[in-house]
Protein backbone atom coordinates (compact mmCIF):
# COMPACT_ATOMS: atom_id res chain seq x y z
CA UNK A 1 0.00 0.00 0.00
CA UNK A 2 1.95 3.01 -1.13
CA UNK A 3 -0.21 6.01 -1.71
CA UNK A 4 1.56 9.29 -2.24
CA UNK A 5 0.39 12.67 -1.14
CA UNK A 6 -1.52 14.38 -3.94
CA UNK A 7 0.26 17.66 -3.27
CA UNK A 8 4.03 17.45 -3.79
CA UNK A 9 4.60 20.93 -2.33
CA UNK A 10 6.61 20.68 0.89
CA UNK A 11 4.72 21.91 3.91
CA UNK A 12 7.04 24.79 4.67
CA UNK A 13 6.54 26.49 1.29
CA UNK A 14 2.84 26.92 1.98
CA UNK A 15 2.09 30.28 3.51
CA UNK A 16 0.94 30.41 7.10
CA UNK A 17 -2.41 32.00 6.27
CA UNK A 18 -2.81 30.23 2.94
CA UNK A 19 -4.09 26.73 2.34
CA UNK A 20 -2.81 25.49 5.69
CA UNK A 21 -5.56 26.91 7.87
CA UNK A 22 -8.39 25.59 5.73
CA UNK A 23 -6.62 22.27 5.34
CA UNK A 24 -6.31 21.88 9.10
CA UNK A 25 -10.02 22.68 9.39
CA UNK A 26 -10.79 19.89 6.89
CA UNK A 27 -8.51 17.41 8.68
CA UNK A 28 -10.16 18.19 12.01
CA UNK A 29 -13.71 17.96 10.64
CA UNK A 30 -13.02 14.70 8.79
CA UNK A 31 -11.43 13.06 11.82
CA UNK A 32 -14.37 14.08 13.97
CA UNK A 33 -16.51 12.32 11.35
CA UNK A 34 -14.28 9.23 11.53
CA UNK A 35 -14.71 9.04 15.30
CA UNK A 36 -18.46 9.27 14.75
CA UNK A 37 -18.43 6.50 12.12
CA UNK A 38 -16.33 4.26 14.39
CA UNK A 39 -19.13 4.60 16.94
CA UNK A 40 -21.55 3.02 14.45
CA UNK A 41 -19.43 -0.11 13.97
CA UNK A 42 -21.29 -2.80 15.93
CA UNK A 43 -19.64 -3.37 19.30
CA UNK A 44 -17.66 -6.56 19.74
CA UNK A 45 -19.14 -8.67 22.51
CA UNK A 46 -16.35 -10.41 24.41
CA UNK A 47 -17.61 -13.35 26.44
CA UNK A 48 -15.59 -12.66 29.61
CA UNK A 49 -16.26 -8.89 29.78
CA UNK A 50 -19.82 -7.74 30.51
CA UNK A 51 -19.29 -4.41 28.71
CA UNK A 52 -19.04 -4.50 24.89
CA UNK A 53 -15.89 -3.13 23.33
CA UNK A 54 -16.62 -0.25 20.99
CA UNK A 55 -14.33 1.17 18.37
CA UNK A 56 -14.79 4.80 19.39
CA UNK A 57 -11.63 5.18 21.50
CA UNK A 58 -9.78 3.72 18.52
CA UNK A 59 -10.72 7.02 16.84
CA UNK A 60 -9.27 8.98 19.76
CA UNK A 61 -5.94 7.19 19.38
CA UNK A 62 -5.90 7.52 15.58
CA UNK A 63 -6.74 11.24 15.68
CA UNK A 64 -3.79 11.89 17.98
CA UNK A 65 -1.27 9.71 16.21
CA UNK A 66 -2.22 10.73 12.65
CA UNK A 67 -2.98 14.44 13.06
CA UNK A 68 -0.67 15.35 15.94
CA UNK A 69 -1.35 17.09 19.23
CA UNK A 70 -3.17 20.30 18.25
CA UNK A 71 -5.32 19.03 15.39
CA UNK A 72 -6.00 15.71 17.15
CA UNK A 73 -7.24 17.45 20.28
CA UNK A 74 -9.34 19.87 18.21
CA UNK A 75 -10.86 16.96 16.25
CA UNK A 76 -12.12 15.39 19.48
CA UNK A 77 -13.35 18.75 20.81
CA UNK A 78 -15.28 19.15 17.57
CA UNK A 79 -16.66 15.62 17.92
CA UNK A 80 -17.91 16.46 21.41
CA UNK A 81 -19.50 19.66 20.05
CA UNK A 82 -21.29 17.56 17.41
CA UNK A 83 -22.52 15.25 20.18
CA UNK A 84 -23.62 18.25 22.26
CA UNK A 85 -25.77 19.76 19.50
CA UNK A 86 -27.74 16.53 19.42
CA UNK A 87 -26.24 14.17 16.84
CA UNK A 88 -26.56 10.57 18.10
CA UNK A 89 -23.00 9.67 17.15
CA UNK A 90 -21.74 8.11 20.36
CA UNK A 91 -21.59 4.32 20.17
CA UNK A 92 -25.01 2.83 20.76
CA UNK A 93 -26.67 5.81 19.10
CA UNK A 94 -26.40 8.08 22.12
CA UNK A 95 -25.96 11.81 21.94
CA UNK A 96 -27.30 15.14 23.05
CA UNK A 97 -26.47 17.01 26.22
CA UNK A 98 -27.64 14.12 28.44
CA UNK A 99 -24.43 12.15 27.90
CA UNK A 100 -22.44 15.06 29.35
CA UNK A 101 -24.46 14.77 32.56
CA UNK A 102 -24.13 11.00 32.98
CA UNK A 103 -21.79 9.23 35.40
CA UNK A 104 -19.36 8.22 32.65
CA UNK A 105 -19.11 11.73 31.16
CA UNK A 106 -15.58 12.06 32.55
CA UNK A 107 -14.40 9.61 29.90
CA UNK A 108 -15.91 11.85 27.22
CA UNK A 109 -14.22 14.96 28.61
CA UNK A 110 -10.91 13.10 28.67
CA UNK A 111 -10.96 12.30 24.94
CA UNK A 112 -9.67 15.65 23.60
CA UNK A 113 -6.93 15.65 26.26
CA UNK A 114 -6.05 12.03 25.44
CA UNK A 115 -5.84 12.79 21.71
CA UNK A 116 -3.67 15.81 22.47
CA UNK A 117 -1.29 13.78 24.67
CA UNK A 118 -1.07 10.96 22.09
CA UNK A 119 -0.35 13.53 19.40
CA UNK A 120 2.29 15.21 21.53
CA UNK A 121 4.04 11.89 22.24
CA UNK A 122 3.80 10.96 18.55
CA UNK A 123 5.49 14.21 17.58
CA UNK A 124 8.15 13.51 20.20
CA UNK A 125 8.85 10.08 18.66
CA UNK A 126 8.19 11.16 15.06
CA UNK A 127 11.66 10.68 13.58
CA UNK A 128 12.03 7.07 14.78
CA UNK A 129 8.31 6.39 14.88
CA UNK A 130 7.16 2.77 14.51
CA UNK A 131 4.33 0.61 15.77
CA UNK A 132 6.13 0.12 19.08
CA UNK A 133 6.37 3.83 19.85
CA UNK A 134 2.81 4.27 18.63
CA UNK A 135 1.64 1.57 21.05
CA UNK A 136 3.50 3.29 23.89
CA UNK A 137 1.89 6.65 23.03
CA UNK A 138 -1.56 5.01 22.82
CA UNK A 139 -1.16 3.32 26.19
CA UNK A 140 0.05 6.49 27.94
CA UNK A 141 -2.37 8.88 26.27
CA UNK A 142 -5.26 6.64 25.36
CA UNK A 143 -5.45 4.49 28.50
CA UNK A 144 -3.59 6.22 31.37
CA UNK A 145 -4.94 9.72 30.65
CA UNK A 146 -8.51 8.55 29.97
CA UNK A 147 -8.63 6.42 33.12
CA UNK A 148 -6.98 9.17 35.21
CA UNK A 149 -9.82 11.54 34.30
CA UNK A 150 -12.74 9.15 33.91
CA UNK A 151 -12.30 7.16 37.14
CA UNK A 152 -12.22 10.09 39.62
CA UNK A 153 -15.11 11.74 37.74
CA UNK A 154 -17.31 8.67 38.11
CA UNK A 155 -16.38 8.31 41.75
CA UNK A 156 -17.14 11.98 42.54
CA UNK A 157 -20.29 12.04 40.47
CA UNK A 158 -21.86 8.83 41.75
CA UNK A 159 -20.55 9.23 45.29
CA UNK A 160 -18.72 5.91 45.04
CA UNK A 161 -15.28 5.30 46.60
CA UNK A 162 -12.39 5.75 44.21
CA UNK A 163 -11.30 2.12 44.57
CA UNK A 164 -14.67 0.72 43.46
CA UNK A 165 -14.71 2.94 40.40
CA UNK A 166 -11.08 1.95 39.76
CA UNK A 167 -11.67 -1.81 39.83
CA UNK A 168 -14.86 -1.44 37.76
CA UNK A 169 -13.06 0.26 34.91
CA UNK A 170 -10.47 -2.51 34.72
CA UNK A 171 -13.01 -4.59 32.86
CA UNK A 172 -12.21 -2.33 29.92
CA UNK A 173 -8.44 -2.77 30.12
CA UNK A 174 -8.05 -5.87 27.88
CA UNK A 175 -10.17 -4.27 25.16
CA UNK A 176 -8.33 -0.99 25.45
CA UNK A 177 -4.96 -2.75 25.10
CA UNK A 178 -6.21 -4.47 21.92
CA UNK A 179 -7.37 -1.11 20.59
CA UNK A 180 -4.04 0.54 21.43
CA UNK A 181 -2.29 -2.22 19.47
CA UNK A 182 -4.59 -1.95 16.44
CA UNK A 183 -4.34 1.86 16.41
CA UNK A 184 -0.55 1.58 16.58
CA UNK A 185 -0.40 -0.71 13.52
CA UNK A 186 -2.76 1.53 11.57
CA UNK A 187 -0.97 4.77 12.53
CA UNK A 188 2.39 3.31 11.51
CA UNK A 189 1.06 2.28 8.08
CA UNK A 190 -0.67 5.63 7.52
CA UNK A 191 2.53 7.46 8.46
CA UNK A 192 4.44 5.54 5.81
CA UNK A 193 1.87 6.23 3.07
CA UNK A 194 0.51 9.70 3.91
CA UNK A 195 2.36 11.53 6.69
CA UNK A 196 0.44 14.52 7.98
CA UNK A 197 2.48 15.62 10.99
CA UNK A 198 5.21 18.12 10.13
CA UNK A 199 7.89 18.70 12.70
CA UNK A 200 8.43 22.30 13.78
CA UNK A 201 12.17 21.70 13.46
CA UNK A 202 11.78 21.45 9.69
CA UNK A 203 10.32 24.94 9.47
CA UNK A 204 12.74 27.81 8.80
CA UNK A 205 14.09 29.45 11.93
CA UNK A 206 12.89 32.96 11.01
CA UNK A 207 9.15 32.44 11.13
CA UNK B 1 -28.95 18.56 9.43
CA UNK B 2 -31.91 17.80 11.62
CA UNK B 3 -32.60 14.34 10.20
CA UNK B 4 -29.68 12.97 12.18
CA UNK B 5 -30.28 14.98 15.36
CA UNK B 6 -32.25 14.14 18.48
CA UNK B 7 -34.37 17.32 18.12
CA UNK B 8 -38.07 16.61 18.50
CA UNK B 9 -40.15 19.25 16.66
CA UNK B 10 -43.18 20.52 18.61
CA UNK B 11 -44.99 23.76 19.28
CA UNK B 12 -44.45 24.48 22.94
CA UNK B 13 -43.35 27.25 25.31
CA UNK B 14 -40.06 25.44 25.94
CA UNK B 15 -39.36 25.12 22.22
CA UNK B 16 -39.82 28.89 21.89
CA UNK B 17 -37.40 29.65 24.74
CA UNK B 18 -34.00 30.70 23.34
CA UNK B 19 -31.43 27.89 23.38
CA UNK B 20 -28.95 30.03 25.33
CA UNK B 21 -31.46 30.50 28.18
CA UNK B 22 -32.13 26.76 28.36
CA UNK B 23 -28.40 25.96 28.39
CA UNK B 24 -27.78 28.51 31.14
CA UNK B 25 -30.61 26.99 33.20
CA UNK B 26 -29.12 23.52 32.67
CA UNK B 27 -25.73 24.75 33.86
CA UNK B 28 -27.28 26.39 36.91
CA UNK B 29 -29.17 23.18 37.73
CA UNK B 30 -26.01 21.05 37.63
CA UNK B 31 -24.17 23.52 39.87
CA UNK B 32 -27.10 23.59 42.29
CA UNK B 33 -27.40 19.79 42.45
CA UNK B 34 -23.74 19.31 43.29
CA UNK B 35 -23.33 22.37 45.53
CA UNK B 36 -26.32 21.45 47.72
CA UNK B 37 -26.17 17.66 48.16
CA UNK B 38 -29.28 17.46 50.39
CA UNK B 39 -32.18 15.14 49.88
CA UNK B 40 -35.10 17.56 49.29
CA UNK B 41 -33.20 19.37 46.52
CA UNK B 42 -32.66 16.42 44.16
CA UNK B 43 -36.24 15.04 44.13
CA UNK B 44 -37.61 18.58 43.82
CA UNK B 45 -35.34 19.21 40.83
CA UNK B 46 -36.41 15.91 39.27
CA UNK B 47 -40.09 16.79 39.75
CA UNK B 48 -39.59 20.24 38.16
CA UNK B 49 -37.76 18.70 35.20
CA UNK B 50 -40.48 16.09 34.61
CA UNK B 51 -43.25 18.73 34.83
CA UNK B 52 -41.34 20.99 32.43
CA UNK B 53 -40.75 18.10 30.02
CA UNK B 54 -44.34 16.86 29.94
CA UNK B 55 -46.13 20.21 30.32
CA UNK B 56 -43.67 22.82 29.09
CA UNK B 57 -42.15 20.91 26.20
CA UNK B 58 -45.09 18.53 25.44
CA UNK B 59 -42.81 15.49 25.27
CA UNK B 60 -44.44 12.09 25.74
CA UNK B 61 -43.64 9.95 28.82
CA UNK B 62 -42.28 7.35 26.40
CA UNK B 63 -39.72 9.84 25.08
CA UNK B 64 -38.62 10.64 28.63
CA UNK B 65 -38.18 6.97 29.53
CA UNK B 66 -36.17 6.43 26.34
CA UNK B 67 -33.74 9.11 27.55
CA UNK B 68 -33.13 7.18 30.77
CA UNK B 69 -32.44 3.89 28.99
CA UNK B 70 -28.68 4.43 28.57
CA UNK B 71 -28.25 5.07 32.32
CA UNK B 72 -30.86 2.82 33.94
CA UNK B 73 -28.31 0.12 34.73
CA UNK B 74 -26.28 2.79 36.47
CA UNK B 75 -29.29 3.92 38.47
CA UNK B 76 -30.04 0.38 39.68
CA UNK B 77 -26.37 -0.40 40.35
CA UNK B 78 -25.83 2.84 42.26
CA UNK B 79 -28.83 2.29 44.48
CA UNK B 80 -27.79 -1.29 45.21
CA UNK B 81 -24.22 -0.20 45.96
CA UNK B 82 -25.31 2.51 48.38
CA UNK B 83 -27.76 0.20 50.12
CA UNK B 84 -24.89 -2.18 50.83
CA UNK B 85 -22.15 0.32 51.65
CA UNK B 86 -23.90 3.42 53.02
CA UNK B 87 -27.64 3.97 53.46
CA UNK B 88 -30.83 4.56 51.51
CA UNK B 89 -30.64 8.36 51.86
CA UNK B 90 -27.29 8.88 50.11
CA UNK B 91 -28.19 6.21 47.55
CA UNK B 92 -31.45 7.85 46.56
CA UNK B 93 -29.70 11.24 46.50
CA UNK B 94 -27.11 10.00 43.97
CA UNK B 95 -29.77 8.27 41.84
CA UNK B 96 -32.23 11.18 41.84
CA UNK B 97 -29.47 13.67 41.06
CA UNK B 98 -28.32 11.60 38.11
CA UNK B 99 -31.85 11.14 36.76
CA UNK B 100 -32.67 14.86 37.12
CA UNK B 101 -29.52 15.97 35.29
CA UNK B 102 -29.78 13.45 32.46
CA UNK B 103 -33.45 14.25 31.89
CA UNK B 104 -32.91 18.02 32.04
CA UNK B 105 -30.12 17.77 29.47
CA UNK B 106 -32.28 15.55 27.27
CA UNK B 107 -35.10 18.10 27.42
CA UNK B 108 -32.77 20.88 26.24
CA UNK B 109 -31.57 18.67 23.37
CA UNK B 110 -35.10 17.68 22.35
CA UNK B 111 -36.38 21.26 22.34
CA UNK B 112 -33.47 23.10 20.71
CA UNK B 113 -32.68 23.11 16.98
CA UNK B 114 -29.16 22.11 15.97
CA UNK B 115 -28.60 25.49 14.30
CA UNK B 116 -29.60 27.33 17.50
CA UNK B 117 -27.23 25.25 19.63
CA UNK B 118 -24.43 25.85 17.11
CA UNK B 119 -25.13 29.59 17.39
CA UNK B 120 -24.81 29.37 21.18
CA UNK B 121 -21.51 27.49 20.86
CA UNK B 122 -20.22 30.17 18.48
CA UNK B 123 -21.30 32.87 20.93
CA UNK B 124 -19.59 31.07 23.80
CA UNK B 125 -16.43 30.76 21.71
CA UNK B 126 -16.35 34.47 20.78
CA UNK B 127 -13.64 35.21 23.41
CA UNK B 128 -11.39 32.72 21.56
CA UNK B 129 -10.93 35.59 19.06
CA UNK B 130 -8.28 36.80 21.49
CA UNK B 131 -6.17 33.68 20.86
CA UNK B 132 -6.57 33.82 17.09
CA UNK B 133 -9.64 31.64 16.48
CA UNK B 134 -12.47 32.66 14.17
CA UNK B 135 -15.70 31.71 15.97
CA UNK B 136 -17.51 31.37 12.64
CA UNK B 137 -15.14 28.54 11.81
CA UNK B 138 -16.58 26.44 14.63
CA UNK B 139 -20.05 26.47 13.11
CA UNK B 140 -18.53 25.65 9.72
CA UNK B 141 -16.56 22.77 11.25
CA UNK B 142 -19.68 21.32 12.92
CA UNK B 143 -21.62 21.53 9.66
CA UNK B 144 -18.72 19.89 7.79
CA UNK B 145 -18.54 17.02 10.30
CA UNK B 146 -22.27 16.37 10.08
CA UNK B 147 -21.94 16.28 6.29
CA UNK B 148 -18.83 14.07 6.35
CA UNK B 149 -20.26 11.35 8.62
CA UNK B 150 -22.34 9.63 5.88
CA UNK B 151 -19.54 10.24 3.38
CA UNK B 152 -16.91 8.50 5.55
CA UNK B 153 -19.32 5.64 6.28
CA UNK B 154 -19.93 5.17 2.56
CA UNK B 155 -16.19 5.18 1.78
CA UNK B 156 -15.65 2.57 4.49
CA UNK B 157 -18.39 0.33 3.10
CA UNK B 158 -16.92 0.66 -0.40
CA UNK B 159 -13.44 -0.37 0.79
CA UNK B 160 -14.84 -3.38 2.63
CA UNK B 161 -16.76 -4.44 -0.50
CA UNK B 162 -13.65 -4.07 -2.65
CA UNK B 163 -11.60 -6.16 -0.22
CA UNK B 164 -14.33 -8.82 -0.09
CA UNK B 165 -14.52 -8.88 -3.90
CA UNK B 166 -10.80 -9.68 -4.02
CA UNK B 167 -11.50 -12.55 -1.67
CA UNK B 168 -9.54 -10.86 1.08
CA UNK B 169 -10.06 -12.39 4.48
CA UNK B 170 -7.87 -9.76 6.09
CA UNK B 171 -8.39 -8.53 9.59
CA UNK B 172 -11.08 -5.87 9.75
CA UNK B 173 -8.78 -3.16 11.04
CA UNK B 174 -6.68 -3.18 7.88
CA UNK B 175 -9.68 -1.52 6.25
CA UNK B 176 -8.80 1.49 8.40
CA UNK B 177 -5.51 2.17 6.59
CA UNK B 178 -6.97 2.81 3.10
CA UNK B 179 -9.92 4.58 4.72
CA UNK B 180 -7.67 7.02 6.59
CA UNK B 181 -5.55 7.68 3.51
CA UNK B 182 -8.67 8.34 1.43
CA UNK B 183 -10.01 10.65 4.13
CA UNK B 184 -6.75 12.61 4.30
CA UNK B 185 -6.85 13.06 0.52
CA UNK B 186 -10.48 14.10 0.80
CA UNK B 187 -9.48 16.73 3.38
CA UNK B 188 -6.99 18.02 0.87
CA UNK B 189 -9.51 18.47 -1.94
CA UNK B 190 -12.10 19.87 0.46
CA UNK B 191 -9.64 22.51 1.65
CA UNK B 192 -8.88 23.46 -1.95
CA UNK B 193 -12.58 23.72 -2.75
CA UNK B 194 -13.20 25.87 0.33
CA UNK B 195 -10.29 28.17 -0.48
CA UNK B 196 -11.51 28.49 -4.07
CA UNK B 197 -14.79 29.73 -2.63
CA UNK B 198 -13.03 32.31 -0.51
CA UNK B 199 -12.83 30.51 2.83
CA UNK B 200 -9.52 32.17 3.56
CA UNK B 201 -10.55 35.69 2.56
CA UNK B 202 -11.03 36.71 6.17
CA UNK B 203 -7.66 36.43 7.93
CA UNK B 204 -7.69 34.99 11.45
CA UNK B 205 -7.72 37.60 14.22
CA UNK B 206 -4.32 38.40 15.68
CA UNK B 207 -3.70 36.75 19.03
CA UNK B 208 -3.53 39.11 21.98
CA UNK B 209 0.19 38.64 22.46
CA UNK B 210 0.98 39.59 18.85
CA UNK B 211 -0.98 42.85 18.95
CA UNK B 212 1.02 46.03 19.26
Amino acid sequence: MSYRAADPTPARTRSKTGNGGTRDLAYVALFAAIVAVLGVIPPVAVPVIPVPITAQTLGVMLAGSVLGARRGGLALLLFLAVVAVGAPVLSGGHGGLGVFAGPTAGYLYSWPIAAFVIGWLTQLFWRRFNAGYAFLANVLGGIVVIYAIGIPFTSLYADVPLWTSFTGSFLFLPGDLVKAFIAALVADRVRRSYPVIELPARQPAHR
Amino acid sequence: MSTLALYSPRLSPLHRTPAGVKLAALGALSVLLFAVPRLPVAPAALAVVVVLALGGARLTPRQLLAQLRPVWLWLVGLLAFHLVVTDLASGSLAVLRLAALVLAAAVVTATSKVADLVAVIEWLCAPLRLVGVRPGRIGLAIAMTLRFIPLVAERGARIREAQAARGATRPMFLMLVPLLVQVLQLAHTTAEALDARGADDEPPPRPLWRRS
